[in-house]
């Protein structure tokens, strides 16, 4: 890695890793969903908080004492929390509500008890259990909470008595009638769910959602698909996914990560056609994903402008917002392609980086009255979240590293049938410009 | 313009149902007796007597059946007008002017509907089939013994018998709706005015062509879908994109909702939604259901034949569309799953060679295409990935965008795709999904390739006029050769 490339990275790491320090409730450690005003907690976002702490300590950018204290606050609240289930409540059953008041920590939104978000919360957790070992009474605390939460998620209650993972749950109407569907960011939801030494999922439940996938060749690259960017990334936070592969992934002679870096490979060619016909689409500038946008009918009788949505590539929902920080998040998978947009797009569209912070969406076709084209107001803890880890994977591959340790994920991996590479202690091969630094 | 008065509907009724028909006298018995003029009815009966066999066609209704009267024809045909206007309003993208007004003519919409629909069915008319050597008879049929029917007093004898009495609408079961009024695609075309506000109630596809086709028509339309999904069963892509293509044209998309209860207050009714555990209403001057089809079973003693039904799944049948009474068979909607008018011509085909001619076919061995006019329309045929995948075959699957095909580009008919399913490292095409402003006309040359054991290798070399729409079939062979090629440059294969 060059030295500039080195230098832009360490700044937008450590920018993204503010939004954390700045939206911590330091009373429970719950972190807002974005920094708009009023904006509740989002459990995910927690669970990437917990993540990015020991990065940040191990960057030097936050005291290890720190980091243990805002830890534990978190810990402490969702094991003294109300799990009663009910309208008002903060989880149930081990899982939690996707959106909690910063302050009380009870359900807001009428959200649903979300499984993902809940998997998200549970492999930041599982995170901090690895990295803060000190013998010390904090750090011993932490761990004992930690796999106190992990062991309480009944992930097999969650399969409603079917094959596989429900989306949601409400106390109101039960649960969402629908699961998982296709290749989508489950995969750690399925691994933690597989490795609970407690509540793990029956059946063959991995294997009956990868019946739900569909190998493509598209633009004549072999891909399993998925329509927005993100799919391709979030597991990827935690797990090492390099050279292991489950049956679906043996059968196809590919893995994981590789299949990201088709991904990229996808959204570049999306961009370069641009059917849409969008402002600022090329090969260098893409990234759709899921994440804000304008909202309102299209302009010049394009598409209607989606608000918040899933956007994704090749079948849309497209509506000429791009994601930066998404395209940034796949810098692991393809430094070469990323850096070169990263570094395009920071150029072309500086406003889409408020504060230094990547916006969650910008739409270069989308011009106000004052001549700037749309940015999203404020920033989202999600996008900080994955922009920090996988920046700091490529670096060091310290999540990475650190996640290969965990019995739970090891054996969830397992039990989702994925075998070789560093599973079976085979030596990692090192991506060929993925520089230390 | 009443039904009577109308030019068009005194020519279809003269042809699917004349007032002056006198039933023939019975032959002492039939080679055939059909239950049913609807598409599998009138294929079983022409087909048996195209080849000899002394037949007897009853019809408690309108010959022709719901294709021809309420169904896919006259569907199609406001949906073709439909179409028109939205290319109307999106003039614009096409280098051209966007007409000053706009003006919907809904009643000329419908006058074409019955125009078109009396022109059709001069082929389907009570004489044609007379001359054509089928005695027709109108009436209700009851079987009164295992080989014998009455019809209006008369008892006419078979030795072979074809159930064809296909399906009608089924109504969802919500409180005041039917006190509220409500219309099927049975009575929908019989609209004179259009509906300012409407709810379809239903996403599969006859719910979703018809709220397309009247929202394009002007219509303030809500569509009211009961899962997360339109189509449910086609792939969540097809569906995303049809959602898509809703939202373009603006309806109002309901997922994952449904419709509770219904109530008339200050003339509008009112419908009480439930989405997960929210609620709201809806305030609209005309409700259409498109919820599926039930089966005609009633009415016609099947037990005094001793053929089994249900309700649910009509009547029942074996692979050659035997009923358990070996004399009596079936065929299209009244006992099928694939409630479609091709496959009901098809079955009706396959009854007869097996009731009259030693036949053998298998109702399995159909390979059955099936397609949803939207715009994009939605085209299928053989299986979905899942399926395959949970019989443990593995596939590959090619995948061409339209955006990729440069007549789709030319034409302004960018959206969809055409994904071709194929046994990974083989060329065998499993089954394909086309979404496209003219998927259903694609989709036969994979339907074709499927029955004939083409492989998508084999297309590859199949020169496609240039530039058509269809190329994209082309397009993903080649990138099937070109992989194959690539990996025996590579020497993997």
């Amino acid at each position: 890695m060059s030295e500039d490339d080195a230098k832009l990275l360490d700044g937008i790491e450590r920018a993204a890793f503010v939004y954390f320090r700045q939206r911590v409730n330091p009373a429970n450690g719950l972190v807002a969903d974005t920094s708009r005003y009023g904006s509740p907690c989002s459990i995910a976002v927690v669970g990437f908080a917990l993540s990015v702490y020991p990065i940040a300590v191990e960057r030097g950018w936050m005291a290890r004492d720190e980091a243990v204290t805002l830890t534990l606050a978190a810990l402490r609240f969702f094991r003294d929390s109300d799990q009663s289930g009910s309208t008002t409540a903060t989880g149930y059953k081990g899982f939690y509500y996707h959106f909690l008041d910063m302050h009380s920590g009870l359900r807001v939104w009428r959200s649903e008890l979300s499984m993902i978000d809940t998997a998200l919360l549970m492999a930041g957790v599982l995170t901090t259990r690895e990295y803060f070992t000190a013998h010390t009474a904090s750090e011993t605390e932490l761990r004992q909470i930690a796999e106190e939460l992990y062991l309480n998620v009944d992930w097999r209650w969650s399969q409603n008595g079917r094959e596989t993972i429900m989306q949601g749950w409400k106390p109101e109407s039960g649960f969402l009638h629908y699961g998982w569907e296709g290749y989508t960011e489950g995969i750690v939801l399925y691994v933690l769910a597989l490795g609970s030494p407690t509540h793990a999922l029956s059946g063959d439940a991995y294997h009956s959602w990868t019946v739900t996938y569909q190998w493509e060749n598209l633009y004549g690259i072999d891909i399993l698909y998925a329509a927005p960017l993100f799919i391709y990334q979030f597991s990827h936070a935690w797990i090492d996914l390099r050279g292991i592969q489950d049956p679906f992934m043996l059968d196809k002679g590919s893995d994981y990560f590789e299949n990201s870096r088709r991904a990229v490979l996808v959204q570049r060619e999306y961009a370069r056609r641009n059917p849409g016909g969008f402002a600022g689409y090329d090969e260098d500038c893409w990234g759709l994903s899921a994440g804000d946008g304008p909202t309102g009918e299209g302009v010049d009788g394009g598409p209607r402008l989606r608000g918040y949505a899933a956007r994704g590539v090749p079948y849309g929902p497209d509506d000429g917002t791009l994601a930066g920080w998404a395209a940034l998040a796949s810098l692991p998978f393809a430094p070469d392609i990323t850096l070169k947009a990263v570094r395009a797009m920071h150029e072309r569209y500086p406003e889409m980086r408020p504060d230094h912070q990547y916006a969650s969406g910008f739409n270069p076709g989308l011009v106000g009255a004052d001549g700037k084209y749309w940015v999203s107001p404020g920033h989202y803890g999600l996008d900080q979240g994955i922009v920090t880890m996988m920046i700091e994977n490529y670096r060091t591959e310290f999540i990475w590293r650190l996640m290969r340790n965990c019995a739970y994920f090891v054996a969830g991996l397992r039990g989702a049938g994925f075998s070789g590479g560093w599973l079976d202690g085979e030596p990692l091969e090192k991506p060929g410009n993925n520089a230390q630094g | 313009m009443t039904a009577a008065a109308d030019p068009s509907e005194r020519e279809r009724l003269r042809n699917v149902r004349p007032s002056e028909w006198r039933n023939p006298l019975p032959a002492a018995r039939y080679d055939l007796l059909v239950l049913g003029a609807g598409t599998a009815g009138l294929t079983a009966a022409r087909t048996a007597a195209a080849r000899g066999k002394k037949v007897a066609l009853v019809e408690r209704d309108l010959l022709g059946g719901t294709c021809l009267n309420v169904g896919c024809l006259p569907s199609k045909t406001i949906i073709r007008t439909a179409r028109l206007y939205s290319e109307m309003r999106r003039a614009a993208t096409y280098g051209a002017s966007v007409p000053s007004s706009i003006t919907v003519d809904f009643p000329a919409a419908m006058e074409r509907v019955r125009r078109i629909r009396a022109r059709v069915s001069r082929l389907d008319s009570a004489s044609d089939l007379a001359a054509a050597g089928v005695d027709v008879f109108f009436g209700d049929a009851l079987f009164s013994g295992a080989d014998a029917v009455v019809i209006q007093g008369t008892t006419v004898r078979f030795t072979r018998a074809v159930i064809a009495t296909g399906a009608r609408p089924q109504t969802p079961d919500i409180p005041g709706l039917a006190e509220a009024g409500f219309v099927t695609n049975e009575n929908a075309f019989d609209l004179t005015e259009l509906p300012r506000r409407l709810l379809v109630i239903g996403g599969g596809p006859l719910g979703c062509e018809m709220a397309q086709a009247f929202c394009r028509l002007g219509s303030q339309t809500t569509i009211v879908q009961n899962w997360p999904l339109f189509l449910p069963r086609e792939e969540r892509d097809a569906a995303q994109v049809l959602s898509d293509a809703f939202a373009r044209d603006g309806i109002h998309i309901r997922l994952d909702t449904n419709a509770v209860s219904v109530r008339v207050q200050g003339g509008e009714k009112i419908v009480d939604i439930v989405q997960s555990d929210y609620k709201d209403s809806i305030a609209v001057d005309a409700i259409l259901t498109g919820t599926g089809r039930a089966p005609n079973v009633d009415g016609l003693n099947l037990e005094v034949a001793g053929v089994a039904y249900d309700r649910s799944r009509g009547v029942h049948v074996d692979d050659f569309l035997r009923t358990n009474n070996p004399r009596v068979y079936a065929a299209g909607d009244v006992c099928l799953k694939h409630k479609f008018d091709d496959t009901a011509e098809a079955s009706a085909r396959i009854a007869v060679e097996n009731a009259l001619f030693h036949g053998r076919q298998r109702l399995s061995a159909l390979i059955i295409p099936w397609c949803t006019y939207t715009d994009p329309e939605i085209a299928h045929v053989g299986l979905y990935v899942r399926q395959a995948l949970e019989q443990g075959i593995s596939v590959k699957t090619f995948t061409i965008p339209m955006h990729d095909v440069d007549r789709a580009i030319a034409d302004g008919e960018e959206v969809g795709f055409v994904k071709i399913h194929t046994r990974e490292r083989t060329d065998e095409i499993l089954g394909a999904t086309i979404v496209g402003s003219h998927a259903g006309e694609m989709i036969s040359e994979l339907t074709l390739a499927m029955v004939a054991g083409i492989g998508l290798g084999k297309l590859a070399t199949v020169i496609h006029p240039y530039p058509t729409q269809a190329g994209a079939i082309r397009l993903a062979a080649d990138a099937y050769a070109n992989e194959r090629a690539a990996e025996h440059e590579a020497g993997i294969v």
